[in-house]
């Protein structure tokens, strides 16, 4: 009885719009938890004077630390336009799958506009 | 909790069998992947190929898959009944969504079909899945009208506009289409009510004949019961009855907090 074998399901599931965006937000709101320690441990670091803020701003400035930067960009964004819908869905609107399908490609379009204005300012 | 390997026992093993059943005359062929599991064999599941003429089955998944157990291989094992959508015993993984085989077509699906059981369930045998859990579950949000006031002499009187609210709940066929798509509740199966049982949860809520609203919410105020919902909306996608489990878990979501200001005051 208990030896019944468990039916596959991440790997055979079809990945739905809804579903990535959802994860997404997920891994965005995570991301960020650790983006914010980074900049808080900048702020916290200016404490201790002219060595430690040239360490945080070599980091900062280099390949990876931009790439990072980049990236929470892109998370804080993203995170704050799917949570927008979550907070629409927690009211009770917006569950008619048409405008599920709609309000997802307006976040995905948000997000790219608002990245691409964030880097031009 | 999240676990996203399978089982050892439940990974699929490579060896699964093609059942060469070509006919020469066969015009349009159709290829089949289907999951198989024999509780009676000491071996992993496996994926079987199967060929089929699309035109010497029906239009439907269903009707391939009665094909497939009446031509070919007869140990084929599934649930099916009405074959119209009515009584939810056909529901599968078809094509990576869940769906009842009897009104899913053939021509909606390109490429190879591929068939799968409900997801992370325990598996019977090939397509059948265990769901006493399931029914467990619905059971225990009550599924029947409570009432405190005397039995009326002829019926619980019910206005249109009172019963229209039971409209897009009432249709649930119990076939745990939705429950099993939702990722949430591949991870609390146990603990966690599912799309299925709270949209039957929340039937009972809104029916003006129940006088139990409060009790009814009382019993499923909990951060696993109702709150593992964070409304993925892959239930509302998958429902073959075009039901929306979502929007009614965001009702009680509401009505909770509607009850706990109303207890404030």
């Amino acid at each position: 009885m208990n030896n019944r074998p468990l039916s596959p399901h991440l790997t055979i599931y079809r990945p739905q719009l809804n579903s990535v965006l959802s994860i997404l937000h997920r891994i965005t709101g995570v991301a960020l938890i650790i983006s914010l320690l980074m900049v808080i441990g900048f702020f916290i670091s200016l404490i201790f004077g002219e060595e430690t803020f040239k360490v945080f701003s070599i980091f900062f400035n280099s390949i990876i630390g931009k790439i990072i930067m980049f990236f929470s960009l892109c998370g804080i964004w993203y995170h704050f336009f799917a949570g927008l819908r979550h907070l629409f869905w927690d009211m009770g609107y917006g569950f008619n799958l048409k405008w599920v399908e709609y309000s997802s490609y307006s976040i995905l379009a948000l997000t790219f506009f608002f990245i691409l204005a964030s880097l031009l300012v | 909790m999240v676990e996203l390997r399978l089982p050892k026992n439940s990974r699929i093993s490579p060896n699964g069998k093609v059942w060469d059943h070509k006919k020469s005359s066969a015009k349009k062929l159709r290829k089949f992947k289907v999951y198989r599991y024999n509780p009676d064999e000491k071996s992993n599941p496996r994926v079987d190929t199967y060929f089929i003429d699309a035109n010497e089955s029906g239009p439907m998944v269903l009707d391939a898959l009665i094909h497939i157990k009446e031509e070919i291989d007869p140990t084929l094992t599934f649930r099916r009944s009405c074959r119209e959508g009515i009584c939810g015993s056909c529901a599968m993984n078809i094509d990576g969504v869940n769906t009842l085989a009897c009104t899913r077509g053939l021509n909606e699906i390109k490429g190879d079909v591929r068939i799968y059981p409900l997801p992370h369930m325990p598996v019977i045998k090939d397509l059948i899945p265990d769901l006493t859990n399931f029914y467990k579950q619905h059971a225990s949000i009550m599924p029947w009208l409570e009432t405190k006031t005397e039995t009326p002499e002829k019926e619980w009187e019910q206005s249109i506009n009172q019963r229209k609210k039971l409209d897009d709940l009432y249709e649930c066929v119990m076939c745990a289409c939705c429950s099993t798509s939702c990722p949430s509740y591949w991870w609390n199966s146990e603990k966690y009510l599912g799309p299925a049982a709270l949209l039957h949860a929340y039937r009972w809520l809104v029916d003006s004949r129940d006088e139990t609203r409060d009790e009814r919410l009382n019993d499923i105020e909990d951060s696993f019961k109702l709150y593992r919902c964070h409304t993925i909306m892959n239930c509302a996608r998958t429902c073959p009855k075009n039901l929306n489990p979502a929007k009614a878990i965001a009702e009680i979501k509401k009505m909770m907090v509607e009850k706990n200001s109303r207890s404030k005051q």
